[in-house]
């Protein structure tokens, strides 16, 4: 029990830091988003107008305590650029960034685990190198790159794919899937490339542990051994690696979403970021920092499933 | 043992390890034992003298590579476990003969509850039903001395003391009322005074299922409290062979008698730790001469020259030395006189 309370206390200790971070690095960042608002025309009084309007002037705290008052609200202030608030905003772009960060991790997972396995239980010299030089291509290609590669050789030549914008769930499910399996595959791929041997050398640390000799002195067959004992307990490392790709996942839908011009938060942010649209920014960093230690929290709770050891701490 | 029916024979077992191209560790070189129905044979030497190695060969649970069996047989009722595959060798694994290791801390699986570790085995080679497998890990467990049984088998290893959880693996190894049971090392890992019950316990299982027991070990005072018969290895090889009796009382070869010097002694109640000076020479390089030639007190040049094979002192007493085949040799009688004395 104490566990899983250290956990709660430890998010949201996690969040308000991450808060105040992100509110700071805004107001010490160089650029002012009046003035981009107002652009270079504007004289001083009219520039402070739109300061006292947009609550600019107030003293930082109280700016801050406001604006973390309306995260719990759902009011993050309103979008400088947009005019509208930023909750709107992000509730507009979240679907279509969640679908692609999701259809990625399912991806990633589906395959890299698999993969993991199998060439932990097949390892020989031949293998390795061929391995580990798919991991080097995988750590070394831009997913900016691949994004055009698949656009260019996939998307250009499959008819079923569209390269270009999004359309909803709840329009077409074929339609969503035509343009979102591209931009998930775009993320995934380096994942898998890069992650599989982390599964493999996970499974790989079980064989050699005494439990395992154990169990071969049993005579139980191998395939029970592996994935009955060794998964299990190798679950462990490999949650962890799975909370690193989600985290990354997350990330990668920024670039993602602006190679295949979807409508999504990282696209939103990256815009945001140029005009200085700082609620709009601080929202989606929030809601990038909400996503990624949720994940971990879950993790943590996984864990405490998987192992009996830690429910006991 | 009215009636010796031999068990398990093995037969010139050399299991070598690759360290380097062509540099071979020879870990088992050349070793021939057996063992008898419902006797325990306890395999003593310092560590590193092939002990686990042997053990695991005879499981067929070394791995290949680094590790290679180069020659031998290991025969279980006549029947050669080095030609089995491995999956006639499964059904032979926790059946016929199973085993217990040295680290109770880490042999159980972590993330399972003891009874599934009990029952999953029972299942696999009985093919009985799940309700059945429980009744029986229940009663194993009883028999181990585990006084709570139904919460035990609700608990997860982490939760048990290490003599419980050897309890536990001796519940496992039993099991499947195994013809033998490999014990490396069980006491080692654990306190002085769990040592001996866990011994107790073991010989009183081998009671219960009429099995045969290997035990391997490093402490004289293991042998003394368990054996009827005694191997002692050194360097790959066995040196010596004879009733525990024998062994203490008439010990030959030189490093047997270091052995038993090493053994704590129980006048005063202390547990000193005493260990022979020197060290077993490295596994790929060993001299042409007798491998103990080194550390012997009492080497003479032959020694050094040409290797001693095992050879029968009197019946069923074996040693690889040649001192005690020396006419008239001094050494003999005064080295003999000198441990009859102490002992
Ligand atoms: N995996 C291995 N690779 C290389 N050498 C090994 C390996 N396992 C054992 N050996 C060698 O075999 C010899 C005997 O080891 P072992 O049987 O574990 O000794 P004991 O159990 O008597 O302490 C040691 O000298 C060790 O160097
Ligand atoms: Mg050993």
């Amino acid at each position: 029990m104490f566990y899983y309370l250290r956990r709660i206390f430890l998010l949201v200790i996690t969040v308000a830091l991450v808060s105040v971070i992100t509110f700071a690095v805004f107001q010490i960042l160089p650029g002012d988003p009046v003035r981009t608002m107002l652009g270079t025309e504007a004289d001083e009084t009219q520039i402070e107008n739109l300061r006292n309007e947009l609550g600019l002037n107030r003293p930082l705290y109280q700016q801050y305590f406001d604006w973390i008052g309306g995260l719990f609200t759902g009011d993050l202030g309103n979008s400088i650029r947009f005019s509208m608030p930023v909750s709107d905003l992000l509730m507009e772009r979240l679907p279509v960034t969640l679908s692609v960060a999701s259809m990625a991790l399912v991806i990633v997972v589906l395959v890299a685990l698999p993969l993991g396995i199998f060439v932990a239980r097949r390892q020989n010299k031949v293998s390795d190198v061929v391995l580990s030089s798919v991991t080097q291509l995988g750590m070394a290609i831009p997913s900016f790159w691949l994004g055009m590669i698949l656009i260019l050789y996939i998307g250009m030549n499959v008819d079923f794919f569209r390269i270009n914008g999004y359309i909803p769930w709840s329009e077409s499910i074929k339609g969503a899937l035509s343009t979102l399996v591209l931009p998930a595959l775009t993320i995934a791929i380096p994942q898998i490339a890069v992650k599989f041997r982390y599964v493999r050398t996970a499974i790989l640390e079980q064989m050699e542990l005494d439990y395992v000799r154990t169990i071969r002195s049993k005579g139980l067959p191998e395939k029970l051994i592996v994935y009955k004992h060794i998964l299990k307990n190798a679950l462990i490392p490999i949650l962890t690696i799975f909370g690193l790709i989600t985290a990354e996942v997350v990330a990668g839908t920024i670039i993602v979403e602006q190679v295949f011009a979807l409508p999504g938060v990282g696209q939103l942010l990256i815009t945001s970021i140029s005009y200085r649209d700082f609620p709009l920014v601080q929202g989606i960093v929030m809601y990038i920092t909400i996503t990624v230690v949720l994940i971990n929290f879950i993790v943590d709770m996984l864990y405490s499933v998987i192992d009996p050891r830690i429910r006991l701490r | 043992m009215e009636q010796k029916e031999k068990l398990l024979e093995i037969k010139d077992l050399r299991v070598y390890f690759e360290i380097a191209p062509s540099r071979m560790a020879k870990a088992v070189d050349g070793v021939s034992f057996h063992l008898n129905r419902g006797e325990t044979v306890a395999l003593v030497g310092e560590s590193g003298s092939g002990k686990s190695v042997t053990s695991l060969s005879i499981m067929k649970l070394l791995s290949i590579p680094p590790g290679k069996i180069v020659s031998g047989s290991i025969e279980l009722e006549g029947k050669d476990l080095l030609r089995l595959s491995e999956k006639e060798m499964r059904k032979v694994r926790g059946d016929d003969i199973a085993m217990i290791f040295q680290e109770p801390m880490t042999s159980l699986d972590p993330v399972f509850k003891i009874g599934d570790q009990i029952m999953e085995s029972i299942i696999h080679h009985q093919r009985i039903s799940k309700k059945e497998a429980k009744e029986r890990a229940l009663e194993l467990l009883k028999l181990v001395g585990i006084a709570n049984p139904e919460k035990v088998i609700k608990e997860y290893p982490h939760q048990l003391s290490g003599g419980m959880r050897q309890r536990v693996m001796i519940a496992i190894a039993m099991s499947n009322n195994p013809k033998v049971l490999i014990a490396d090392e069980p006491t080692t890992a654990l306190d002085v005074t769990v040592q001996s019950q866990i011994l107790k316990l073991m010989l009183k299982m081998q009671d219960t299922f009429n099995s045969s027991i290997l035990l391997i070990t490093h402490d004289m005072g293991v042998v003394a409290e368990t054996a009827d018969r005694v191997l002692v290895m050194y360097a790959g090889q066995i040196v010596e062979e004879a009733e525990v009796k024998e062994v203490f009382l008439n010990p030959q070869h030189p490093y047997t008698k270091a052995l038993l010097k090493t053994m704590p002694s129980l006048e005063n109640n202390v547990r000193r730790l005493l260990s022979i000076p020197g060290n077993v020479p490295p596994s790929h390089q060993f001299p042409k001469g007798c491998r103990f030639a080194d550390r012997c007190e009492f080497a003479m040049d032959i020694c050094r020259d040409s290797a001693p094979e095992l050879e029968s002192v009197s019946e069923g007493h074996h040693v690889r030395c040649y001192i005690p085949f020396k006419k008239g040799g001094e050494a003999v009688d005064k080295e003999q006189r000198s441990v009859t004395k102490s002992f």
